[in-house]
């Protein structure tokens, strides 16, 4: 999820390993982007999973709102990101990642400071904030993504059962042409994957189909929307929905499809380490991406979605993932260990 | 009762003569507050007590269930262990007040998943059910169950140890919010409490005062036993008071007797030297004498007189307090006075003209104690009218009212005197102040007040004066 770039192995599987001691990774900076003087004092430090690209307009209009807080924005993968705080310590003033479950171990393990009250803080909806840890900031849904020629006009998948039989029905046009996140190596693959087979028996039906049509699985969405774009793969399970939405934007050929039975919702969340040397100017980022302002610079992107302008509760097919405790049970070692067996079970048959 | 200006319930001129110690109603006041303060506290600390403990068996209850979820999750196949662990056996332990949560799962010493710095606790469990502790986790104190379970691993019954813990952010916030209100209703009943207190202590004192107010509106001749219905705290203080009016009553007849009997003793010898001075009289040729007797013979009569005003007032002083009240019948008493007071009259050759209505005009009250004081106006309307004068007395009812009007032609009553001698009636004060005649209105004046009645003077047109006395209707 975390754009064009690749995130190296290594850092993902000591995530893996999470709750393991070992030795800590350096800090993989993917990106980075200052605004102001950047040598400055104290600037604002953004840790954050979100690239640039998407970040820049509400960086942007913070910066002119507030030009006296210079911004350095470094974006790295949600493990890295997640070690940096938890492991290396390193000071941060504002971690922003979508690793739901990662940003909830670190507020669980002390590593958040609290958020001071404001009115802005206030009207976030319950289900997208924990105590005062941890604020969403924005929603997206998770998605399919298709080659608009992969189906007949009318026979586009809308329900993963829909997909499943889509599969079926015409194996080789499928085989090696389908990709999703390979939960054994991305946080976030294993968030959904695992979200996913909370919601009933469709998804490991639907993992072994596609794990009989050769399966080909991905660190990173930047990679599968790639391949999708070349025509290497038809179908894409479970993407982000920001970066699909913005690539479907500009090439036609690309088609996403929000899941009629249920669609994702992924929290982009918010937190203020105990490492913060600057937290002031961090809570201020923060209720200013809360504020209408905030909001608007957030919108303009698309596919992104501020958490103050989606939709409240649980509408329709949509079923945002619950930020609470509960996500540190996707952590768990043997949980996990768990799970992947499954996984790989179904990926590689005889 | 020396100022006439000033009602008798007014309390600090009854207060002035008196020695005072502290208040008891501040007193009074004071230690209700103490006490409503103190029960406040204790009702704030009891509900905030209470509040903690039943937040805390709550939140144990859920941990105690989320620990049994847990440890029922744990499976082995082989030596292969599967943890079947839902997100919402942590999510509910979060549900309360959005705590943190933290798990550990032991087996062979050695720590398989969750936080290996979450403590056990002191003494191992070994039952299947939780064990409450508190610990803390990198500095965050936490509530803590632990339990041992057995699981078949590697081919042998093997003990696991699972602890789960959870900060208590959500209690501390419930037990602040009941703690909150618990503050807020101590205040509340305080409050209520301050005019409460008052009232209270006004409503204990209440019947001192209503004594002292009942004593002190008293006529200066009533000398009743306080009957007032009290407290039995106060019934010492009333008995020491009746035991006192009792003896100061004993006291006041004890003079008054001795008044009549001096007044009795003097009127048998005035009847003997009139006698003798009218014997003397008729055989005195001197003219000189004759007029020396006559002198005599009136002094004594008026020296009589006199002593009979004084047996009266007397009576009227023994009887003012004392319940021989009973209906009497106006028109017939004055009948009869009238028929006693005839020769008198007839002696100065005076005319009796007499009115009064065909029905009888019932009022309640002492008769002997009416005839005397209306005996005593008559006397006095007789004494002072020239002869040959007509003295006018008329009974009338007046709404509730009955009245008896003696209007004579006398020398009447100067308008300056009138007024001098008017408030000192109505008052029915000084009686020692009052010689001669006068003894016979005050005696009158104080019928009237121990009867709820009036009685005035006023000069009546064309000359002589009207005195009008009136009493309630039965």
């Amino acid at each position: 999820m975390a754009g064009p770039i690749t995130v190296p192995v290594r850092a993902l599987i000591l995530g893996v390993a999470l709750m393991l001691a070992g030795p800590a990774a350096p800090l993989d900076v993917e990106e980075e982007f200052v605004l102001g003087r950047g040598d400055a004092a104290s600037p604002l430090r953004i840790l954050s999973t979100t690239d640039v690209s998407a970040a820049r307009p509400f960086l942007e209009a913070f910066h002119g709102a507030n030009p006296d807080v210079p911004i350095r924005y470094t974006v790295a993968s949600t493990i890295s990101a997640y070690d940096a705080i938890a492991r290396e310590k390193l000071s941060f003033d504002l971690v922003i990642s979508s690793a739901m479950d990662l940003q909830m171990k670190l507020a669980n393990d002390g590593h958040a400071r609290p958020i001071p009250d404001s009115a802005e803080l206030d009207a976030v909806p319950r289900t997208a904030r924990w105590r005062d840890l941890i604020v969403g900031i924005s929603v997206e849904p998770v998605v399919i993504v298709a080659r608009s020629d992969a189906f007949a006009a009318d026979e586009v998948p809308h329900t993963r059962r829909e997909l499943i039989d889509r599969l079926r029905e015409d194996p080789e046009r499928f085989r090696g042409r389908v990709g999703t996140y390979d939960p054994a190596t991305s946080g976030a693959g294993y968030l959904f994957a695992s979200q996913d087979a909370a919601f009933g028996s469709t998804f490991w039906r639907l993992a072994e189909v596609i794990g009989r049509l050769d399966a080909r699985l991905y660190c990173c969405s930047g990679e599968m929307i790639n391949d999708l774009a070349d025509g290497k793969l038809l179908v894409a399970y479970n993407l982000v929905g920001s970066y699909s939405r913005a690539r479907a934007a500009e090439d036609p050929r690309l088609l996403v499809i929000e899941p009629d039975d249920f669609t994702l919702q992924l929290l982009r969340t918010a937190l203020v380490p105990q490492s913060a040397a600057n937290p002031d100017a961090a809570v201020r980022m923060l209720n200013f991406l809360l504020s209408d302002a905030g909001i608007a610079a957030i919108n303009v992107v698309p596919g992104q979605i501020s958490v103050m302008s989606a939709p409240s509760g649980r509408l329709g097919a949509s079923r945002t993932i619950r930020l609470d405790p509960g996500l540190l049970a996707n952590l768990d070692r043997i949980r996990k260990d768990d799970f992947l067996r499954e996984w790989t079970a179904a990926m590689v048959q005889p | 009762m020396t100022d006439p200006a000033r009602g008798p319930g007014s309390l600090p001129r009854r207060l002035a003569a008196v020695g005072l110690g502290g208040s008891l109603q501040r007193k009074l006041i004071w230690q209700f507050l103490a006490a409503a303060a103190l029960a406040a506290v204790t009702l704030f600390l009891a509900i905030r007590v209470t509040a903690d403990r039943a937040a805390e068996a709550a939140q144990d209850s859920v941990l105690a269930a989320a620990t049994l979820a847990l440890s029922e999750g744990l499976l082995a196949e082989d030596d292969e262990l599967d943890l079947d662990l839902p997100p919402t056996v942590l999510s509910m332990l979060s549900a309360m007040g959005e705590d943190q949560v933290f798990y550990r799962v032991v087996l062979q010493g050695r720590t398989v998943t969750g936080y290996e710095n979450l403590a056990l606790p002191a003494a191992i469990p070994t039952g299947g059910e939780p064990v409450f502790y508190k610990t803390s986790l990198n500095g965050t104190p936490v509530r803590a169950a632990s339990l041992t379970r057995t699981i078949l691993f590697d081919g042998a019954q093997t003990d696991v140890q699972f602890a789960l813990a959870q900060t208590r952010h959500g209690q501390a916030a419930i037990a602040d919010a009941i703690a909150r209100r618990a503050g807020f209703l101590g205040i509340g009943f305080f409050v209520l409490a301050v005019p409460m207190s008052l009232l209270a202590a006004r409503a204990i004192l209440g019947p001192i005062g209503q004594v002292a107010d009942g004593v002190s509106r008293r006529g200066p001749q009533d000398l009743r036993p306080v009957a007032e219905r009290v407290p039995p705290e106060l019934a010492p203080f009333i008995a020491a008071l009746n035991g006192f009016i009792r003896r100061l009553r004993l006291a006041h007849s004890r003079t008054e007797t001795f008044i009549a009997e001096a007044a009795h003793h003097i009127r048998t010898p005035l009847s003997a030297i009139r006698a003798e001075a009218e014997v003397a009289l008729h055989e005195a040729g001197d003219d000189n004498i004759r007029t020396r007797l006559r002198r005599v013979i009136r002094s004594a009569e008026e020296c009589s007189r006199s002593a009979s005003q004084l047996m009266d007032h007397a009576l009227v002083m023994s009887r003012s307090d004392r319940e021989v009240r009973g209906p009497v019948e106006l028109g017939a008493l004055l009948d009869g006075l009238i028929a006693s007071m005839r020769p008198t009259a007839d002696l100065r050759e005076l005319s009796l003209r007499w009115r009064r209505p065909d029905e009888p005009v019932v009022v309640l009250g002492d008769r002997l104690l009416l005839e005397t004081a209306l005996r005593n106006i008559l006397d006095n309307a007789i004494k002072y009218s020239n002869p040959d004068d007509a003295i006018d007395l008329l009974l009338e009812v007046s709404g509730r009212e009955a009245s008896v009007k003696v209007l004579d032609r006398g020398r009447g009553i100067a308008k300056a005197d009138l007024a001098s001698l008017a408030p000192r009636f109505q008052r029915g004060e000084n009686v020692r102040d009052i010689v001669g005649s006068g003894l016979g209105l005050t005696m009158v004046t104080e019928v009237s007040d121990s009867h709820d009645g009036r009685f005035r003077l006023e000069p009546r047109e064309g000359g002589g004066t009207c005195a009008h006395f009136s009493l309630p209707l039965a």
